[in-house]
């Protein structure tokens, strides 16, 4: 099994095809995307494969420290060029291929005039722990 | 097995065990022990004083703890001296607990914890759970929370003022897990009610009631939030409404006005309205402004806002909120709502899509994104 990031961003991927801001979709194209979501994310629990699904807020800032004795310092709200996060998605999956497969499923969610939105989305692996035995890689 | 009944004996158990001599965190530990081992025990063989046998299994279990450990050596003449068994002494330690719990010197999120794990009587998973972090950080924070009372003197008279915010916190958690929090911070609030003769406790206990009796029309069943003004009334709790409005109304007759009775006050004028339309706003403004008396907080002048265009019309309510910062949380959505209905549906729905970029949860931002689509479908007509 290996973990994989499914990341939904605000600005910063290419454009979707079916890319209508959502306060123009009529209330039950919302409704409609809104349960997509909810079954897709209650499927992969019901598959053994949901670990954590999060949304984040547009807002936020960048911080760093400024040296001993000061306060952070602190750059933001976010310049509108930044690439955005929204959300993320991790599942824990037998290969990759299943990854992209429900990295697939979950762009298609639907969007205005019920059709897909056809969003990009971002997967990534996880580092994972060391294996316990490495000899049959040929190099232990 | 009855777990309501085992966690209510709780906080006297406890209490019992510190009186005795145990010190709060090791006390606390043991009364957890023998939880876990009633919950084993008793389906098979349950006792016929459920209360004794846990005085007994606890102080059996913090005698094994505190005799394991070396350290704690000087402790020995103490515990070598075991009470006699027979009844549990009739004082009540109940309340200490509370005060206990929800020490000034907490943070919220410790004394949340601390209350629900000693006074109520959950188990750390439950309550790590409930709050979606891992056990094992819930448990590091019970630990401290018990570390930084352990100086605190048992006997000392504690501020109700805080203990109420604590259960305040909780309610407002809602559900999650397996743990209902709303149904256990109300347990916990009626316990503190039997406790203390308070009117902003029992205010408090009053307006939980208010608002759980609404819980179940508050969502539709694809978990969207449903407004006040749309629930379905005929499904609230008439039960919980009418012994909301009972301790309401004796807690007013003390003439002791406090910010959760004038909250109750106003859930039990909408609970009153037979439909939304026949709500009393204008009594709701009033209490808003023994609200604002009272606690001064923006967070108030907003709610009032949304009154004062009820019941004097949106213009009103829009004047109202003219004097409120633009940065106050919500704000965006209750100018929305009002200048909807002012007739201005093009401000509305820009208003109510700025709101959605700024909610603070996931169904507010749907509900919201909602509002803001179904005006512009009907400017699209």
């Amino acid at each position: 099994m290996a973990k994989y990031l499914l990341l939904k961003h605000y600005r910063g991927a290419p454009a979707a095809v079916n890319d209508v801001p959502m306060d123009r979709w009529t209330p039950e194209e919302i409704s409609a995307h809104v349960g997509y979501m909810n079954d897709f994310a209650a499927r992969l629990e019901g598959t053994g494969e949901f670990v954590d699904g999060q949304a984040l807020a547009p807002e936020g800032m960048f911080v760093r420290y400024d040296g001993e004795g000061r306060p952070p310092v602190t750059d933001g709200p976010f310049a509108e060029t930044k690439d955005l996060i929204a959300g993320w998605m991790v599942i824990d999956v037998d290969s990759y291929e299943r990854a992209i497969e429900l990295a697939g499923e979950l762009s298609a969610a639907p969007g205005a005039g019920g059709k897909p939105i056809h969003e990009w989305l971002e997967v990534r692996p996880f580092l994972g722990s060391a294996p316990t035995i490495t000899e049959c890689h040929g190099h232990g | 097995m009855n777990e309501a009944l085992l966690r209510s004996l709780t906080p006297s158990v406890l209490g019992i065990l510190v009186r005795r001599g145990a010190d709060f965190a090791a006390a606390e530990d043991a009364v957890q022990d023998a939880l876990v081992e009633a919950v084993r025990v008793w389906p098979a063989d349950s006792p016929r004083d459920p209360k004794g046998w846990l005085i007994t299994v606890a102080w059996r279990k913090f005698l094994d703890a505190t005799r394991a450990d070396a350290a704690r050596r000087r402790r020995e003449d103490l515990v070598d001296e075991e009470p006699a068994p027979g009844p549990a002494p009739a004082v009540d330690d109940t309340l200490q607990l509370y005060f206990l719990c929800a020490h000034p010197s907490l943070t919220p999120s410790s004394a949340v914890a601390l209350t629900l794990r000693a006074v109520g009587g959950l188990t750390t998973r439950q309550i790590a759970q409930a709050y979606l972090v891992p056990e094992a950080t819930m448990a590091q924070r019970i630990s401290r929370a018990k570390r930084t009372v352990s100086g605190v003197r048992f006997d000392q008279p504690g501020d109700v003022a805080t203990v109420l915010r604590v259960l305040y916190l909780v309610f407002n958690e809602g559900y999650s897990g397996d743990v209902d929090l709303a149904a256990e911070s109300i347990r916990l609030t009626r316990r503190l009610a039997a406790a203390i003769d308070h009117p902003e406790v029992a205010g408090l206990l009053a307006l939980m009631l208010l608002h759980h009796a609404r819980r179940a029309t508050r969502t539709a069943p694809d978990g969207s939030l449903v407004p006040l003004a749309e629930q379905d009334r005929g499904r609230w709790d008439t039960a919980s409404i009418a012994e909301g409005v009972e301790i309401l109304q004796a807690a007013l007759a003390l003439d002791r006005l406090g910010e959760f009775q004038a909250q109750a006050a106003i859930a039990a004028l909408h609970a009153d309205a037979p439909t939304a339309e026949e709500t009393d706003w204008v009594q709701i403004v009033e209490w808003y402004d023994e609200l604002a008396r009272l606690t001064d907080s923006p967070v108030v002048r907003l709610n009032r806002a949304v009154a004062v265009g009820e019941a004097d019309g949106p213009r009103a309510g829009l004047a109202a909120l003219a004097a409120l910062d633009d940065s106050l949380p919500r704000r965006a959505a209750v100018a929305a709502y009002l200048h909807e209905r002012d007739g201005d549906l093009a401000t509305a729905a820009g208003l109510y899509a700025e709101a959605a970029r700024k909610a603070p949860n996931l169904a507010e931002r749907d509900h919201l994104t909602r509002q803001a689509a179904r005006l512009n479908a009907r400017r699209r007509r």
